[in-house]
């Protein structure tokens, strides 16, 4: 019952999210434009507002299935997407490319992807200890170490820059999906494909990671590969994420606790839920983003939060008392 | 014999000395073997070995003849349940659901659960004894019934043999009887078992054979009343022991206070 619910919330949030926006159009006005590409709204419905919520949902899918994954790789329930230095390489990456401002519009989001699969290398690089393992607790360390580092560097280049600058920098990674558009979803359909359904398709393993390695290899899982497929998909997941629209936190780190604690704990069926509650959550944030401060528009990241914290703080309250 | 280590030793990366040394141990269907030890002596090292969880120095450690670091870790779960001396719930799953996983060997990653699984779990619960708890989640469960969860779920793997290290460490008297008694029953009916333990008297009358350890090396290996005895265990544990007999004929380990020793028999 609560998990139909929970599935519920995807159409819904699609709905919302199509008529939501800066100009006002009436549902059939938007149906209109969705089924006839002459309608007026066409342009608006079609170029604008469907990639932009098929991007919102993609996102918001892959950072709460990343979400889950990580924490039950690392056993941490406080683990999300950018705790292993992901957010601190990226934000780099991003406010390297805004400094040096050059003529190419994917130079942000590139810069962005670059430098988080090369926080991601050097954390990986940080935590195989001992020759060939990888140990949880050193990731967790490294990833916390490399991130401030990038974050320091980051600091540094921001103030030393100019006032504009610095804004468009916070801004971008405050995150947003201002940016959106057919090319952005396809080019991140295209590549989180991969990632993703390998992840999917490890929830049974990573039911067994989530008891501690030595009980995890008692019951037949290959830790070490395992540990490291979760790690590297979870990593470029998180890394494509962030280039296509900043840092959205919160929906990695509550979503997948929310649907432990309403539909279940057990991997192979919390990872697809998770992923349509995610993306549905973050379609939501979205259109909310676009439409409460209208014009101007609020960086989602706020705004999960904003949302969120109520929404989880109540959800922990009815649970434990 | 199904499971078995032949002079193995092993030497940890760093160490000086060997974690263990040239030990030999054998399982065999219907008998229980009591690894025994003081703190240190190489019991846990000897169950990971045992596993293909270490790399082997020297000797041999074989499943059905076969080195169990050629098995797949799968394969080997199928045929060998765990109850593992640690195991911190992070995310609390119910009862039914922890004992499941003992299926996963049993299932690739995506093939859905089928009534034989649903058979085995319900049949693991029962013959732990918990059924009555099955919807319960493990976080609210007390030691001993954690316990037996943990049997449980080594018992939905269909095992042939089953391991146990420290089974019984900060249980009550009722409760570490219990899963003395379980374990017997299971072994009864035909598994190998291997129980690393603390509990000398339980080990002297549930066990068939006790192997002693000591730094790494075999000190004793043989029926309880013939490891058990007063120089043996004093010189091993550094701490003296009276040896007496119960009812039943298994010799029963006291330690001394201070002061008694003398008492009770000549220094050595």
């Amino acid at each position: 019952m609560k998990r139909i619910g929970l599935l519920l919330m995807v159409p819904l949030s699609l709905v919302v999210g199509l008529w939501a926006g800066p100009v006002t159009l009436s549902p059939s006005e938007v149906l209109d434009g969705l089924l006839h590409p002459t309608a007026d709204a066409a342009a608006i419905v079609r170029e604008i507002r469907v990639p932009r919520v098929l991007l919102a949902f993609l996102v918001g899918g892959s950072l709460s299935v990343t979400g889950a994954s990580l924490q039950a790789l690392l056993r941490n329930p406080l683990a999300d997407p950018y705790l292993l230095g992901l957010s601190g390489g990226a934000g780099l990456g991003a406010v390297v490319a805004i400094a040096l401002n050059p003529n190419w519009p994917w130079a942000v989001p590139a810069a962005a992807f670059a430098g988080a699969t090369g926080a991601v290398a050097l954390v990986y690089r940080l935590s195989v200890v001992s020759g060939r393992r990888l140990d949880p607790r050193v990731l967790l360390l490294a990833g916390v170490v490399v991130g401030s580092f990038a974050g320091a560097i980051m600091t540094t280049i921001v103030s030393l820059s100019e006032a504009a600058e610095l804004r468009r920098a916070f801004l971008w990674l405050l995150g947003g999906f201002g940016s959106a558009s057919w090319r952005a979803v396809w080019v991140f359909a295209a590549y989180a494909a991969v990632p993703l359904i390998l992840l999917l398709m490890s929830g049974r393993a990573l039911d067994l990671l989530a008891l501690g390695e030595e009980s995890a290899k008692h019951l037949g899982a290959d830790v070490e590969r395992n540990k490291r497929l979760v790690y590297l998909a979870t990593s470029l997941l998180t890394a494509a994420s962030v280039a296509v629209c900043g840092i959205v936190g919160f929906v990695g780190l509550v979503v997948p606790h929310a649907i432990r604690r309403l539909s279940t704990p057990m991997h192979r069926e919390l990872l697809p839920v998770a992923f349509v509650v995610g993306g549905g959550f973050l379609v939501l944030a979205d259109a909310l983003a676009r439409t409460i401060v209208r014009p101007l528009e609020l960086p989602v990241g706020a705004v999960t939060a904003i949302v969120g914290v109520p929404l989880f703080a109540l959800l922990l309250r009815r649970n434990y008392t | 014999m199904i499971l078995a280590a032949r002079h193995i030793s092993v030497r940890y990366p760093g160490a000086a000395g060997r974690a263990l040394d040239k030990v030999t141990v054998s399982l065999e269907p219907g008998r229980l073997v009591a690894v025994v030890g003081p703190n240190g002596s190489g019991k846990t090292t000897l169950v990971r070995a045992l596993l293909g969880h270490l790399p082997l120095e020297q000797g041999s450690a074989e499943l059905d003849g076969k080195p169990v670091s050629e098995w797949r870790r799968a394969q080997l779960a199928r045929v060998v349940g765990v109850v593992a001396q640690r195991e911190e719930v992070v995310f609390p799953l119910t009862v039914t659901q922890t004992v499941m996983l003992g299926r996963y060997p049993h299932l690739g990653p995506l093939s859905p659960i089928g009534f034989h699984d649903r058979e085995a779990t319900l049949k693991a619960l029962r013959r732990c004894d918990i059924e009555a708890l099955a919807a319960r989640r493990v976080d609210t469960l007390s030691g001993g019934e954690w316990q037996r969860v943990r049997v449980a779920r080594a018992l939905a793997q269909q095992p042939r043999v089953l391991v146990l290290d420290e089974p019984t460490s900060s249980l009550d008297v009722r409760h570490r009887m219990e899963v003395f008694e379980l374990v017997r029953t299971l072994v009864a009916d035909g598994l190998a078992g291997l129980v690393v333990t603390h509990e000398l008297n339980l080990a002297a009358r549930f066990a068939d054979r006790v192997v002693l350890l000591n730094g790494g090396k075999v000190v004793a290996d043989g029926t309880p009343a013939e490891v058990f005895q007063r120089d043996i265990l004093s010189d091993v544990f550094q701490w003296p022991v009276a040896v007496t007999t119960f009812l039943d004929g298994s010799p029963q380990v006291i330690p001394l206070r201070v002061g008694e020793e003398a008492a009770e028999a000549p220094k050595r």
